[in-house]
């Protein structure tokens, strides 16, 4: 498990009141732990924070409408800290 | 303030784009029938007015920010204190920054002053979307130029 994992799910854990044990690495954020659009946007605010970053919820939301991309590419948290990760080296370069 | 139409500021006293911050003043009607019910021999401006008051104040700044090409909604509210009674006749001013702009959401901080007494506070998250229609745009503009939101120079 990354750490950025470790981050976002003690995010989630802190922001939706879920327990921390109950959010892995293969939780899909909205099919699994039940997150929807309103809590999604305080982790947003959080993870933006946390990391600096700025996450496209937009663009992915686009992508996924226009079926070029599916939720678990963005929503599972391996996949999210992946993008997190990519963000955040994007950032720095 | 004009209760009935629910526009909670009357005036857009200082915007500032590049410090994120906007101040607005309104001033609390000396009377209306929403003082008949809360409360009665008692008047006193609902808590819920003065979010709303704060809410407009960082949603103008938020508009102005991104030049009149979408709308925020009021979507959460955190940390929201009514720390002192307003009253009919009250002059307010409201002090608002914006703390964040995400993909399609932003955050605000608001306080309101009675003088240089503190009577409100709370940070509010929006989310940013499209105007449901030209006429609302439209309708915005006007509203801006009422409040002496210099709309001209904003809108992209």
């Amino acid at each position: 498990m990354s750490a950025t994992f470790d981050k976002v799910a003690d995010i989630i854990a802190e922001t939706c009141d879920i327990p921390r044990e109950n959010i892995k690495p293969e939780s899909h954020a909205i099919n699994d732990l039940e997150i929807d659009s309103l809590d999604f946007l305080d982790i947003a605010f959080a993870i933006d924070k946390t990391f600096g970053i700025k996450l496209p919820l937009e663009q992915w939301t686009q992508e996924v409408n226009d079926g070029k991309a599916t939720t678990d590419q963005y929503f599972v948290l391996n996949n999210l800290s992946e993008q997190i990760d990519k963000l955040i080296a994007a950032k720095g370069a | 303030m004009r209760f009935e139409y629910f526009q909670m500021i009357d005036r857009i006293v200082a915007l500032d784009l590049p410090a994120r911050s906007v101040r607005s003043v309104g001033l609390v009607p000396k009377s209306s029938t929403i003082f008949e019910g809360h409360f009665p021999n008692y008047p006193l401006m609902p808590g819920a007015f003065l979010l709303e008051c704060m809410a407009q104040t960082a949603g103008w700044l938020l508009i102005a920010l991104n030049g009149f090409k979408a709308m925020p909604f009021m979507a959460g509210v955190k940390d929201a204190k009514f720390r002192s009674a307003v009253f009919p006749g009250d002059a307010l001013e409201f002090e608002g920054r914006v703390v964040h702009e995400g993909s399609g959401y932003a955050v605000g901080e608001v306080k309101g002053r009675r003088d240089v007494k503190v009577v409100c506070n709370a940070q509010i998250i929006f989310t940013i979307m499209p105007f449901p229609s030209e006429e609302f745009r439209r309708a915005l503009f006007e509203w801006a130029e009422r409040l002496e939101v210099p709309v001209k120079e904003l809108a992209r």
